[in-house]
């Protein structure tokens, strides 16, 4: 066999080229026409002339439509509050689960691993019940504290720094460092490509999430983007497209932007998440 | 070696050390995962408390009352043909979108870049476009059906055809996540089985069928968990495309959830829904605990 057949063996044809491209037109096509339609007036939503006129117009009126600069801010400050304290909870944990050997630590990990399969979404009520009695509803923090202990976190640093061998631990401890040192020296530093994994699951998670802050925020002051969305665009305000979608694309921008800034490593992360 | 090293090492200090870490996420963890799961549970066999009147013991009354609610019976079959349409087109469409890009293809970067957008936009938001897309008379579809010469119909509004659209919706949002799971996947076979297949002058769907698809199975089964998972936790784009209807057409479990719940607070009733979500969830987690984990590893 000549080496350039088997260079090509299995390699896609121009049929699997073509189909590639057609689906991946197709997938894009929502984010295409949202850019059109926000970019363009109002009469061109529904007309695709290469004639039309730019306008900013559409992000403006959104903008001065709905509290949207405070609900940025909420979102910001929700999904780092989320994350600094989930890294910190979760890497205390998983050192414990990784390193020391204690009774009950099977026991322990099992109710962490519960959260895997019954995520706060589904436990609604209760957990509203909850806030009320710690008269938190209505409040940043009550749209964070069922998130706050991620089992997904602890257990993705468990298995990282299980992998980190107890040699270096050892070495650390006879030089005299205590176990705290050991874990911010050692271990933090070793696991910073879980670390990137996780932040970037996680902030895509909370800048998203929906059901959960619309049910336990009803002002503006505590309301993320999602949510302040979705008041904005419902229906009974009557239908203007273009706004509409300037305010879509105006909420996803911030991620969107991040993600074709980062695509390699955000793709290579979820990858790394993902397969451990 | 100072009594205080011994101390700090010993067997009863080191126990003191790890539950001191576990602590806080154990704390949390109570409050909002294991407390409400038994609340839930709890609260399904009492009435919902109105104004004085605190909560009775009803026993099974909740339960009857769901097994009596047609509402809830619809959004179960919906559930169901939701999941059964999501999850085999979404992990069908990962895997061939995967299998694409992992090989060189023109416009590799491009390709996977157009798949995995619709994971990381905000599902609220861009449920706003589809809603243009799906809107009778100037929306997209319509524009699309009445250059064709179709008649027109309103996708949304017609109990027939809600759901699908709802579901497409879905599998476009979920595909490009999966596909790097696959991806990831495909990145760590061996290259050399592909230059065996080649010498033995395998085809290409041989080769698929016989070498990537069996050593691609433990993602199978982690995507496939995953899936079901997500099959009966989606609901953001049900309040912006249909809010359930027409005619609850388009309901799943945890938007009728939330309408019991946070519309009609009848929250005795919900907790009883809840209870029958969590026994869905759990039951997938213990499947895959149990059966899969023989062969998904987690090292």
């Amino acid at each position: 066999m000549k080496r350039a057949d088997r260079l090509a063996y299995n390699e896609p044809t121009w049929l699997d080229t073509v189909a590639a491209w057609v689906l991946a037109l197709a997938w894009i096509l929502p984010l295409l026409y949202a850019v059109w339609t926000a970019f363009h007036p109002a009469e061109f939503s529904t007309r695709f002339t290469l004639m039309a006129p730019l306008t900013l117009d559409n992000f403006r009126r959104a903008w001065e439509a709905a509290p949207f600069a405070r609900y940025f801010f909420n979102t910001t400050l929700l999904v780092a509050m989320i994350l600094a304290v989930q890294l910190v909870l979760a890497t205390l944990a998983a050192y414990a689960f990784a390193r020391y050997t204690f009774r009950g630590s099977n026991v322990a990990f099992a109710l962490v691993l519960v959260q895997l399969m019954i995520m706060p979404d589904i436990l609604l009520v209760a957990n509203y019940k909850t806030m009320a009695r710690l008269g938190l509803v209505d409040s940043l923090v009550a749209i964070g504290l069922p998130y706050f202990a991620s089992a997904f976190a602890i257990f993705l640093l468990r298995q990282t720094f299980l992998g980190i061998p107890k040699e270096l631990d050892e070495a650390a401890r006879v030089e005299g460092a205590s176990a705290m040192q050991v874990l911010w020296r050692v271990y933090v530093p070793l696991a910073r490509p879980v670390y990137t994994a996780f932040a970037l699951v996680s902030v895509s998670f909370h800048w998203n999430n929906f059901l959960w802050p619309l049910i336990i925020t009803n002002s503006v002051e505590a309301r993320p983007l999602t949510v302040g969305l979705q008041v904005f665009s419902s229906p009974d305000q009557g239908v203007d497209w273009s706004v509409i979608t300037a305010a879509t694309l105006m909420s996803s921008a911030p991620l969107l932007v991040g993600f074709l800034l980062f695509q390699r490593q955000f793709v290579q992360s979820f990858m790394r998440a993902g397969i451990k | 070696m100072s009594a205080r090293r011994l101390g700090a090492t010993g067997p009863g200090a080191t126990a003191v050390h790890a539950w001191l870490l576990l602590l806080p996420a154990l704390v949390l963890l109570v409050a909002f995962t294991h407390w409400p799961a038994v609340a839930t549970f709890i609260d399904s066999f009492y009435s919902t408390p109105k104004g004085s009147r605190p909560a009775v013991w009803v026993g099974l009354e909740n339960y009857q009352a769901m097994v009596d609610d047609p509402v809830f019976w619809k959004a179960v079959r919906n559930n169901l043909w939701f999941a059964g349409a999501t999850i085999p087109l979404s992990i069908g469409l990962a895997l061939v979108m995967a299998l694409w890009v992992n090989e060189r293809i023109a416009g590799r970067a491009f390709l996977r870049m157009a798949y995995f957008t619709p994971t990381v936009l905000p599902m609220i938001a861009v449920a706003n476009i589809w809603l243009f897309f799906y809107t009778p008379q100037y929306g997209l579809l319509e524009q699309l059906t009445g250059a064709l010469g179709l008649p027109s119909h309103n996708w949304l509004g017609d109990p027939r055809t809600a759901l699908a659209c709802v579901t497409v919706v879905a599998v476009w949002k979920e595909a490009g996540f999966f596909m790097i799971f696959y991806l990831a996947a495909l990145q760590t076979l061996n290259p050399s089985l592909r230059e065996a297949a080649a010498i033995e002058g395998a085809s290409r769907w041989t080769f698929f069928r016989r070498v990537q698809w069996p050593l691609l199975m433990p993602t199978t089964l982690f995507v496939l968990v995953n899936a079901v998972i997500n099959a009966f936790r989606a609901v953001d784009h049900i309040f912006v495309l249909t809010r359930g209807g027409p005619d609850n057409a388009s309901t799943l479990l945890l938007y009728h959830l939330y309408e019991v719940g946070f519309k009609f607070w009848d929250t005795a009733y919900a907790a009883a829904i809840t209870v029958v979500l969590v026994v869905v969830l759990a039951s997938v987690a213990l499947f895959q605990f149990f059966v899969l984990d023989k062969r998904v590893h987690y090292k």
